[in-house]
């Protein structure tokens, strides 16, 4: 894909910014609002999608490496694993929300009031939007060469079942 | 010893998403992490025995929250899943070595590890459709793990079959809570006690068996599993073979059926017919095949159908309030083939990987006389084949003995007729394997061949041992006391085992 | 009789994932799958005249710390909307890697059809 017309070009250039912008929104007010990590996530793979589309896959590997987004991909599950593990650390059992119980109550309808959940909530949109990325860069390389290495393709299996909660 | 359940899943799932970002330079540490992580869980998985315990996730009270439940099943299962995938990991340290992205096969293999120790643990039936399709995700991917014509055509054949499964067994689930108005066990069994079966439930339970049966290969459901099995990298076979289709398919049936549903006549015949269609279907076609691999691949089909048939057995005498000793000494035969599966299907499906490094082909015609060049890989065909055949001192043995005791005491002496025929019948297609891989004379191009080194042999050398030692866990009372008779319980005790839950 | 049209398009997408010779037609067949027991699934909690389980200020009482009773009794059951995301997600990754696979084997066999794919014998 060599990329678009210059109009697609520079409207896309204003929007991913917005669309970044929106898929953060919806990922650090998830505990308030209808979304959360995994919607956010969505919405922040999306805009580099958009990019793809409209200036070609070359710019964005040069944004975005796929070696980037992989590790990425793996810190954002970790982060999950750790919030888990927090809560046996201090909660003594496994994804307790002991920051809500003992450290952080807030208040209801403020954007600190949940505890741990706004913190899973950007493990999971950040795990979810670097593997969906992953996803599309890997499903755009088939068109232009086709001998990938083997397993190069698992990478869509790998993540993404694991983020759901 | 009071463990914390989730471990058992957290540990490889942690695992699986930190490995990836290792490169190639760190490759040998990314293996020994994972080593080290499948010993870690086989040691968690020897300490558990004997404490059934329950735990609620995020401090959530059981109707409410996730929880997981240890019971006597539970840690068969945790058991036979650990042992295995210590003996793969371990033969996987070398055999891997021919594909590049090993890295991502590790990641892979403990993702697929981490479902099932989730599938068997679980508590409620959500969670347990989504740990399987964790681990079936996972299987998926690993099948078509080569890349190769053969592996990609399987890998899509098994994927298809799969999801078709999968979305079957997820509208299950949507129908029981329809019907019951809840997703943990312990209140659907109640539910179901207190109102009994309805139409919806009648339509779950049967979409149930056909999503499970897909995935364990019962026979009418079972056209995928020559291909995929055979295709996948051997450490996977194994795994597949061994375990996966134990604890995906038998172990949800088992306990969907006996905990959830309660135990009929009707069920219990549906479940013999299936399990006798397996054993016969799969042992004819098995003696048929020139390709190693798929040879035990079949042979995995018809000793599933020893399984299920003991499984049926029992909850049909359950279900006729026959004597309360055969329903045991029937799902006692089950379980403990079950265990036996496990082990020796996994070891002979190694034995086949080795021999496929060592010579470079699956076709039985091409090899012979391998024995001389390969003793270690001969010896542990020899303890596996005459284990799953029932060679008197082996495990195989002493299960089969069980179901037909069972099969006689109840009176269907054409079930124990049917037993005995079919382990003549796996007797011969592994003489068969011997004769054309290890005796004879050994082929012009094969002259070069050597026996396997370092990890390979030390796997094979461990299942073999733990094979051969099989026997001692229904022989010796206190281990049979401590690992199978509560599993066992766990199924006589039908509703009830899984009702107590409930809080007050 | 709404429940009645899901098991119907369910059937749908098992007849188009079981008859068709088409690996992509047989992908959408087995989404179409999905989303009927999703569908049936987000059915089981809707009532007429429901109200999407989100609390509001205005619901929400601040000296108890809890939801008025007038809410919990109009809003939806939200149990079956978790499960359909989690149902969601998981098909997303089954279906990017079968996606994968289909093309990977476009590439080694150049067609979709099924029928022309046979190296392994049944």
């Amino acid at each position: 894909m060599k990329g678009m017309t210059v109009i697609v070009k520079t409207v896309s250039s204003w929007v991913k910014v917005l669309i970044f912008l929106f898929g953060i929104y919806i990922i650090l007010f998830g505990h308030l609002t209808p979304g959360g990590g995994f919607a956010g996530g969505v919405i922040l793979a999306s805009s580099y999608v958009l990019l793809m589309l409209a200036f070609g896959r070359r710019f964005v590997e040069e944004n975005l490496p796929s070696s980037v987004a992989s590790k990425l991909d793996c810190l954002g599950a970790f982060l999950f694993a750790m919030v888990a593990i927090l809560g046996l650390v201090f909660g003594g059992t496994l994804f307790v929300n002991f920051l809500y119980q003992e450290y952080l109550p807030g208040t209801p309808f403020e954007l600190v009031s949940a505890g741990t959940i706004p913190l899973s909530n950007l493990a999971i949109g950040l795990k979810v939007g670097a593997s969906l990325f992953l996803v599309i860069f890997a499903l755009t390389v088939f068109r232009y060469d086709g001998s990938r290495k083997p397993g190069d393709s698992d990478e869509s299996a790998g993540g993404t079942p694991a983020t759901r909660e | 010893m009071n463990i914390p359940l989730p471990m058992f899943v957290v540990v490889p799932l942690v695992a699986a998403f930190v490995l990836p970002a290792f490169g190639r330079r760190l490759k040998p540490l990314a293996t020994l992490i994972a080593n080290l992580v499948t010993l870690f869980l086989l040691v968690l998985a020897v300490a558990s025995v004997g404490t059934p315990a329950v735990y609620e996730v995020g401090g959530w009270s059981i109707p409410l929250g996730i929880n997981m439940v240890l019971d006597g099943l539970s840690s068969l299962l945790l058991l036979a899943i650990s042992v295995v995938s210590a003996a793969a990991m371990l033969f996987s340290a070398r055999y891997m070595e021919q594909y590049t992205a090993k890295p991502k096969y590790l990641s892979l293999f403990l993702l697929m590890v981490a479902g099932m120790n989730g599938v068997v643990l679980s508590g409620d039936i959500f969670n347990l459709y989504v740990f399987l399709e964790i681990a079936s995700i996972a299987s998926y991917a690993l099948v078509g793990f080569g890349c190769e014509h053969e592996e990609l055509e399987a890998s899509f054949k098994y994927m298809v079959l799969g999801s078709i499964a999968s979305a079957f067994i997820l509208f299950g689930v949507a129908l029981v809570y329809a019907n019951t108005g809840s997703l943990n066990m312990a209140y659907i069994a109640d539910a179901i006690g207190r109102m009994g079966t309805n139409v919806g439930l009648t339509l779950a339970l049967s979409l149930f068996i056909a999503g499970f049966g897909l995935k364990a290969a019962l026979v009418p459901f079972h056209a995928w599993l020559p291909d995929a099995h055979p295709s996948a990298p051997a450490p996977i076979s194994a795994m597949l073979s061994g375990v996966l289709i134990k604890a995906l398919g038998v172990y949800a049936l088992a306990r969907l059926i006996f905990n959830l549903f309660g135990v009929s006549v009707a069920l219990g015949w549906l479940l013999v017919g299936l399990g006798l269609a397996s054993m016969i279907a799969g042992g004819l076609l098995a003696i048929g095949q020139w390709d190693f691999k798929r040879l035990l691949a079949y042979s995995s089909i018809s000793q599933i159908g020893y399984v299920i048939l003991g499984l049926g057995l029992g909850a049909l005498l359950m279900a006729q309030n026959a004597n309360p000793a055969w329903a045991a000494l029937a799902i006692l035969g089950g379980l403990f083939h079950l265990a036996n599966h496990a082990v020796y299907k996994s070891l002979l499906f190694l034995t086949s990987g080795s021999v496929e490094l060592a010579t470079g082909t699956r076709e039985m015609r091409k090899m012979g006389g391998l024995g001389d060049r390969m003793p270690v890989t001969r010896a542990a065909c020899a303890v596996a084949s005459a284990s799953i055949a029932g060679v008197p001192p082996f495990p195989g043995f002493w299960s089969k003995l069980i179901l037909v005791i069972a099969a006689v005491q109840a009176g269907f002496y054409w079930i124990a007729v049917a037993i005995v025929a079919v382990a003549v019948c796996t007797l011969i297609m592994y003489l068969k394997v011997h004769r054309y891989v290890f005796l004879g004379e050994l082929p012009p191009d094969l002259q070069t061949v050597r026996e396997n080194k370092g990890s390979i042999l030390f796997a094979m050398a461990g299942l073999t041992c733990v094979c051969a030692l099989m026997g001692l866990l229904v022989l010796v009372p206190s281990l049979r006391s401590s690992v199978l008779d509560p599993a066992v319980s766990v199924l006589t005790d039908g509703v009830q085992s899984s009702t107590h839950l409930m809080s007050p | 009789m709404a429940y009645t049209l899901c098991f119907l398009l369910f059937m749908i997408g098992l007849y188009c994932a079981v008859v068709k010779k088409n690996m992509v037609k047989i992908v959408l067949g087995i989404m179409i799958m999905e989303y009927a027991v999703n569908l049936f699934l987000i059915m089981l909690g809707y009532f007429h005249d429901g109200v999407a389980p989100i609390i509001d200020r205005s619901e929400f009482d601040a000296q108890t710390q809890t939801v008025t009773a007038q809410f919990l009794n109009s809003s939806v059951d939200p149990l079956p909307q978790a499960l359909v995301l989690t149902s969601i997600v998981i098909s997303l990754g089954s279906l990017a890697l079968l996606i994968s696979i289909c093309i990977r084997t476009y590439e080694k066999y150049g067609t979709f059809d099924i029928t022309e794919i046979r190296r392994l014998r049944g």
